[in-house]
């Protein structure tokens, strides 16, 4: 039984459970193997491991070169170094020849918490999905990163996946299911919709108990694929809710709520509120529940974000109207 | 295509994939025809001689690879390519075209013999050094052949796999530094100097020889040397001239990146084949 972890301990257990079955898994890190979890994988299979030392670049790159020899490589760093350091080697030289690398990066967003800005990644899931042939995801909970990591390992073709640093908790049952690309509806409601993903699910679920008390009845998807998006699911819940709050620890620039935002402009007008690092730079911080809350990306806030929602939508009904599919 | 070594042979074929250049880029009316022309020597001695290839089977698995990290020398690959059989001669006219096979850069999708996409320097040679150690942990015994430019050497990038190349001991793995000594802004050791090479691979490990890059009797001993498994990897340092076969484009930063119009090329080609003095 799956017992709450960081998602990132779970990545680092699985991939010994893929290497386990499949030789033509390599995994390379760049000098922060404790911490993304690769260490496990290298005590299990020391000759199938490289740590490159601090060479972001390079990794991705030495990855990509692996990759077309027909290994499947697993290249792990900070969410920081991979998407913004080493972004145009992925764009480059994995995306671009369509090449079967995992990129795996962990410590994503503000909730890391001490080390501050400099290792706060908060703007990779906006530079990763600019990427063309490249899947993004960014699983909530260790049953999903599992499923996760093992989808990404049948799936062929390069994949950014990013996790986070603190424990999560067990969100889901084992026997849910994973496919790239399908939201998961977590919560059905049909007043406001909350979309959210990574850590801002277990918040969004909060958030949606504490509506739930003043009557507001709030749908919650795991949005764990941001790339392809899942457009179906988000025009249900523009179709059939009043309004939509988007939760991610990221920038509101660029990221899960901006997707969001091109769906619903050009098929559904519908009010979006996002929820996320306001176009700042956070900061160190002690406890990730008083940082997030620092920076408004707590359930809070997403309730907080869900009611104004809803009372624009009422005061201007015609904004949906004009965009109902009838 | 010859078993034996043939300087002779490879001179003239270099001659000949020297024009097939000059014509491409004219045609193209982009490209980098300077450091194409100092590359092609030691292409031509690769794809006519070294490389263990077959045209008919681009995607072989036991194959030699060639990854031309100084991407924008395209021209140089393609030549040798399509004389090689790989594809027809005429998608050589199509060169930097919409819908062309043949991108600005090498496109291991869309170009067949091409092994690894290029065009970003440096990433080129960390990919070759990723696909050298991906056939040294399947027990493979290809090589992995990569070239670089002197200018790229300026790229970070180049020296963390410099030194990853030799802390995983990719004994399969013989870079060449097209060493021309000019850049797209100038001549290289007035805009950053990255000399001397010698010194600076030797501290990072590898084996290192340096020859003149257009004499193939020094090519191919320095290739030849590289093949040993002595768990180091291997670069040449092919000292080279920009422009080399025209005399006037030779050592000259300008046609980095200048394409000759179509009667200075057909004027260019005629001084390469000796029928005219510049």
């Amino acid at each position: 039984m799956i017992q709450a972890q960081p998602n990132r301990e779970m990545y680092g257990k699985t991939l010994v459970e893929l290497g386990e079955r499949d030789s033509r898994v390599v995994v390379l890190d760049a000098d922060v193997a404790k911490s993304t979890n690769t260490y496990r994988f290298r005590d299990r299979f020391p000759d199938r491991f490289f740590d490159v030392g601090s060479t972001e670049m390079n990794m991705v790159c030495m990855a990509a070169g692996l990759a077309t020899t027909g290994l499947i490589p697993f290249a792990s760093t900070f969410v920081i170094f991979a998407s913004l350091r080493a972004a145009e080697a992925v764009r480059t030289s994995i995306a671009y020849p369509r090449l079967n690398v995992k990129i795996v990066a962990t410590n994503a967003g503000v909730e890391i918490c001490g080390d501050g800005v400099t290792h706060q990644g908060v703007e990779d899931l906006a530079v990763m999905r600019t990427i063309p042939n490249l899947v993004v995801l960014a699983p909530s909970d260790p049953v999903m990163t599992r499923k996760a990591v093992l989808a990404i390992a049948e799936y062929q073709g390069p994949v950014y996946m990013r996790l986070g640093r603190q424990t999560a908790p067990v969100l889901y049952d084992e026997k849910a299911d994973f496919t790239i690309g399908k939201m998961i509806r977590v919560r059905e409601g049909e007043d406001v919709t909350l979309i959210a993903c990574g850590n801002m699910v277990e918040a969004s679920l909060v958030a949606a108990e504490e509506l739930a008390r003043e009557g507001i009845q709030a749908r919650v998807l795991d949005c764990h694929t941001v790339k392809p998006l899942d457009r179906e699911e988000i025009l249900r819940a523009a179709e059939q809710t009043r309004a939509i709050v988007t939760a991610e620890d990221h920038s509101i620039v660029g990221g899960l709520g901006a997707a969001v935002c091109e769906v619903v402009a050009e098929s559904c007008p519908t009010i979006v509120r996002r929820v996320g690092l306001r176009d700042l730079f956070a900061s160190s911080g002690r406890e990730p529940g008083r940082l997030l809350a620092h920076f408004q990306m707590d359930s809070r806030e997403i309730a907080r974000q869900a009611r104004e929602a809803l009372s624009t939508a009422l005061a201007a009904p015609g904004v949906r109207q004009a965009g109902r599919r009838s | 295509m010859k078993k034996t070594f043939d300087p002779k042979f490879l001179e003239e074929t270099a001659r000949e994939l020297r024009v097939e250049i000059l014509r491409m880029i004219a045609n193209a009316g982009s490209g980098h025809p300077g450091g194409s022309l100092s590359a092609i020597d030691l292409v031509t001695y690769l794809y006519f001689y070294r490389l263990r290839i077959d045209p008919s089977q681009p995607d072989w698995d036991g194959r030699d690879r060639f990854v031309l990290s100084k991407g924008h020398c395209a021209p140089a690959m393609y030549a040798a390519l399509a004389k090689r059989g790989y594809f027809p001669a005429d998608w050589l006219e199509t060169l930097r075209d919409v819908g062309s096979r043949l991108q600005g850069h090498p496109d291991m999708r869309k170009t067949p013999g091409v092994d690894m996409t290029t065009g970003s320097l440096g990433q080129g040679f960390a990919c070759a050094a990723g696909i050298a150690l991906g056939g040294k942990l399947q027990n493979k015994e290809y090589r992995v052949y990569v070239m670089l430019g002197d200018g790229e050497l300026q790229e970070g990038i180049v020296w963390e796999t410099a030194m990853s190349a030799a802390q995983y001991q990719l004994d399969n793995l013989i870079a060449m530094v097209d060493n021309n000594r000019c850049q797209t802004d100038g001549f290289t050791a007035e805009i950053v100097n990255v000399e001397p090479l010698d010194e600076k691979w030797r501290a990072f490990g590898w084996h290192v020889q340096r020859i003149d890059g257009h004499d193939f009797r020094q090519i191919h001993e320095a290739i030849e040397a590289a093949q040993q498994r002595d768990k180091r990897p291997h670069v040449v340092i092919a000292d080279t001239v920009k422009g080399k076969g025209v005399p006037s484009m030779e050592n000259r930063p300008e046609w980095h990146g200048l394409p000759p119009t179509p009667q200075q090329a057909e004027a260019f080609i005629a001084e390469l084949l000796g029928e005219v003095r510049p």
